[in-house]
């Protein structure tokens, strides 16, 4: 039985079982090796995509429960993101093997709180490890950015 | 020489001299003593061109150079690069970055004499190496000119890939000098440039290659493999090192959609499927009865236990278990007089847990032998990957990728989890490709943990309140093991940072020793080594001695430099109790705490600002100081400090596994805590002027900060750290 799913704006029917979680999917059927597999039990962020703008371990959350949800992976940032050009200005990843993660996370703190406080940053990005250490780096960037937006 | 590379034959290395003239020489030059057949044995077919092995430079004058070491997010790749684009004067944002395959005789480390990446030496080994390399390139390009326009070398200048003479304004960018260039003989002694002409090197230029690639979801790890045809296997392992599968029931795996095979490979049963996820479904529906009677089966807290009684001398050694003098100094017969301090410290075992679980890639049969991986030892790989298939090594094509962290678990003498990928891929065979997928849990329980250590000091001081008499034992295991790496004696990573302290060298009368047991936990090197506990030990040590003595305890540090002649360990010191302001207090509501260590060639001292939140500790500002000779980008040594002391405060303050009867009790991130956002510190990196040639980077900011939390966290409570983690579960 397949299930439609709505992923980076485009329909895109999956043969996968309805119980199968959403990374499996994206990495494995339907080509998208951005969300990364970290820890399986949504406890490390890795994994991280936007589903109607929330972020959401794909990890754990089952497909049968996305229809009609927009999906969004890292992929759909296109590259020149401002968090992206930020991330590469302050040369952010490591390893780079979190910063997917991070960086929808982060994605999702600015659409809804443009200019967040520390505590805020603290709060939206606890949810990603990173293991090489970039949190500080993590931080800077977001903040630029959000200095930024506040010139604009 | 030029005999196949064996676990044997790998002890005699590369000489330094066979490094320097190999690399003095380029391009086809390089094949000079080195027969096909050699290449074929040590590692894999490598198409070399006019520039040598480590730089290609294509038609429309773009530069790549060619690195021998695995980025795992040290940052080294930009260094690598800046060194050969200094030499050669390339337009440094024209220059690209790729991996090289795996291959002993050409891009062996120098100081390991294996192609290698570890013990933060990417940068220092390669240095004279790639210097040559890039100065060599670059002398082609000159003599071309010097010889198409007919004019005097030594006129000829070149910067951003443009080639000029400035008499007769005549210039030339790589591109259009490249078919001459090509054919000039590469110089016997290419000439280096001073390093006060540097432009490129410790500039904020040099930063990553790779940062818009891992910010888009591009870059590409093992994980991410996807070939045409290829199955992802998954592998039920025992739960307790040492056991063997007894027996297997597959009839509810092969029942998941997706799982094509199940059987037994040597350390466990793998579970084939087409899929990731069937994989691990077919495996949650696999039985095991596993034969434990060879299993390690003793709980940590004994372990921790016999350690501590051995290091008191009670109880009785394990057979053939012998305690060992590393430093032995003075006479004990001169016995101080003055106030005697005693103490022991308890370290856990340790995960590395990187982001990326690990995995491997394998294409066997059909005559295809290659793996793709995230590996710090192509080949040592390549030689355990011929003794498993039955081939020559050079047989062996490996395609090395970006690993999602490493910490040094991805440098395995064994192999272990590409050993297993090409198990499952023999049996499948074929050349088809299998991913081997270890879960977080198989990542986590798999074992080659940093060893659980116990260290007892006693220290007798004399009227100063110095050292006088300095008594140190030492209990851990080996992580040399199966080493094919020359080891003489003692295992030095056992005492690495005690052995070599300048406290010890400022101490008359030193018995030091270590007891190495045999435990049936796999260990293994995590970032920094010995010095993750012996940073701690003698940082956490000196500041206790110091307050014995009413001392400050940068003045007590300064004092024993100054005994033991440690002047690198003092300018560090120094250069950061300058930054952090040391000499006014401390932001109200803080307290610091200082550490220094010196490890991989480099030292780092820390001051770190802390203060109890619920009583547990936080960092704040970490302010730090590093000579590591010439910093190759300033930018990328921060970043290795801020991710060090991230990694290294992780392990202070949560960090530890247990067994319990053998089981390890900490399966994922939910019960093996590690530091998240919110309880990173600040860290500001100071690198202190230096004209040496770079030493380590990756590892050195990794052991100051635990003893730098201790050290404040004493100053604050009075109480000193005598296990880790600090924060317990």
């Amino acid at each position: 039985m397949a299930l439609t799913l709505d992923i980076n704006g485009k329909t895109t029917k999956v043969n996968a079982a309805p119980d199968t979680p959403l990374l499996w999917v994206l990495r494995d059927e339907v080509g998208l090796t951005g969300p990364k597999f970290g820890c399986g039990i949504a406890q490390c962020g890795a994994c991280t995509v936007l589903a109607d703008g929330t972020p959401v371990r794909s990890c754990s959350l089952p497909i049968s429960a996305l229809e009609g949800v927009k999906i969004t992976t890292v992929e759909s940032l296109g590259g020149d993101h401002p968090l992206q050009a930020a991330w590469v200005k302050h040369d952010v990843p490591q390893c780079g093997y979190c910063q997917s993660g991070q960086l929808m996370s982060a994605v999702a703190l600015l659409t809804i709180n443009p200019h967040p406080t520390d505590d805020d940053i603290d709060a939206a990005m606890d949810g990603n490890i990173c293991r090489c250490g970039t949190y500080q780096r993590v931080r800077a960037a977001i903040k630029d950015v959000a200095s930024s937006a506040s010139k604009a | 020489m030029n005999a196949p590379v064996t676990p044997e034959t790998l002890n005699t290395g590369t000489t330094r001299r066979e490094l320097v003239v190999a690399t003095s020489v380029v391009g086809g030059a390089l094949l000079v003593g080195c027969s096909p057949a050699d290449i074929l044995s040590m590692g894999s077919k490598v198409k070399i061109g006019a520039f040598g092995p480590f730089i290609r430079i294509a038609a429309d004058g773009g530069v790549t150079v060619i690195c021998k070491h695995i980025e795992i997010g040290q940052g080294s790749h930009a260094g690598l690069a800046a060194i050969v684009a200094e030499e050669l004067d390339a337009d440094w944002s024209k220059v690209s970055v790729e991996q090289a395959p795996a291959n002993a005789k050409l891009y062996a480390n120098a100081a390991m004499g294996v192609q290698g990446t570890g013990g933060s030496s990417g940068i220092s080994n390669s240095w004279p190496q790639l210097r040559l390399a890039g100065a060599a390139a670059r002398a082609m390009f000159v003599t071309a000119a010097a010889g198409l326009w007919k004019v005097p070398a030594s006129e000829i200048t070149v910067k951003d890939s443009v080639v000029s003479h400035g008499p007769s304004g005549k210039t030339a960018g790589f591109a259009e000098l490249l078919p001459a260039a090509g054919k000039v003989a590469p110089p016997a002694a290419p000439v280096l440039k001073d390093p006060k002409t540097f432009t490129l090197i410790g500039t904020d230029r040099v930063r990553r290659k790779d940062s818009r690639a891992k910010s888009t979801g591009e870059a590409i790890f093992t994980q991410d493999v996807h070939l045409p045809n290829m199955l992802t296997a998954v592998v039920a392992h025992p739960e307790k090192f040492g056991s063997k599968v007894a027996s297997f029931d597959a009839t509810e795996a092969l029942k998941v959609p997706g799982v094509v095979k199940v059987f037994q490979i040597p350390t466990g049963v793998a579970v084939v499927a087409e899929t990731t996820y069937a994989a691990i479904a077919g495996r949650a529906a696999l039985k095991v009865t596993w034969d434990e009677s060879k299993a390690w089966t003793e709980s940590s807290d004994k372990t921790a236990a016999n350690y501590r009684d051995w290091a008191e001398g009670k109880g009785t050694l394990p057979a053939k278990l012998a305690w060992a003098a590393f430093d032995t100094r003075g006479s004990a017969d001169s016995a101080p007089q003055g106030k005697v301090f005693e103490a022991t410290y308890d370290f856990p075992f340790l995960a590395h847990a990187a982001m990326e679980p690990l995995n491997c890639v394998a294409e066997i049969g059909g005559g295809k032998t290659k793996l793709t991986s995230g590996s710090q030892s192509p080949t040592l790989d390549q030689i355990n990957t011929a003794k498993i298939v039955g081939t020559l090594p050079g047989a062996v094509e490996v395609e090395t990728l970006n690993a999602g962290g490493s910490f040094g678990r991805r440098a395995n003498f064994q192999s272990d989890y590409a050993a297993e990928c090409v198990h499952v891929a023999k049996k499948i065979g074929k050349g088809q490709p299998v991913k081997l997928v270890w879960t977080r849990e198989d990542d986590m329980t798999g074992g080659y943990y940093r060893p659980l250590t116990h260290h007892r000091v006693k220290v007798a001081l004399d009227n100063d309140g110095f050292p006088a008499a300095w008594t140190h034992r030492i209990v851990t295991q080996s992580v040399m093991k199966g080493s094919p790496m020359p080891t003489k004696g003692i295992d030095e990573t056992t005492v690495e940072g005690t052995k070599g302290s300048p406290y010890l060298k400022a101490t008359p009368v030193v018995d030091a020793q270590v007891l190495i047991p045999d435990l049936g936990v796999p260990v293994l090197w995590w970032r920094s080594v010995g010095a993750t506990h012996t940073a701690f030990v003698m940082e956490h040590t000196i500041d206790q001695l110091a307050r014995l003595a009413g001392q400050d305890p940068v003045a007590y540090r300064l004092a024993l430099y100054e005994k033991a002649q440690a002047t690198r360990h003092a300018a560090v010191l120094k250069l950061a109790v300058e930054k952090a302001g040391y000499g006014q207090p401390a932001p109200v509501g803080w307290t610091r705490g200082v550490a220094v260590h010196e490890c991989f060639g480099s030292v780092v001292a820390q001051i770190a600002e802390v203060r109890l939140v619920d009583g547990k500790p936080k960092v704040g500002r970490v302010v730090t100081a590093i000579d590591c000779g010439t910093a190759v980008s300033p930018n990328q040594v921060a970043a290795q400090m801020e991710g060090g002391t991230c990694l290294g405060l992780s392990a202070a303050l949560f960090g530890q596994i247990t067994l319990k009867d053998g089981v390890v009790e900490q399966k994922n991130f939910d019960t093996y805590r590690v530091l998240r956002n919110s309880e990173a510190p600040t860290v500001e990196t100071h690198i202190l002027a230096s004209s040496n040639a770079p030493s380590g980077v990756g590892e050195p900011g990794t052991p100051v900060i635990g003893p730098a939390v201790a050290n404040a966290l004493l100053a604050l409570t009075g109480q000193a750290t005598n296990s880790l983690p600090m924060v317990k579960a």
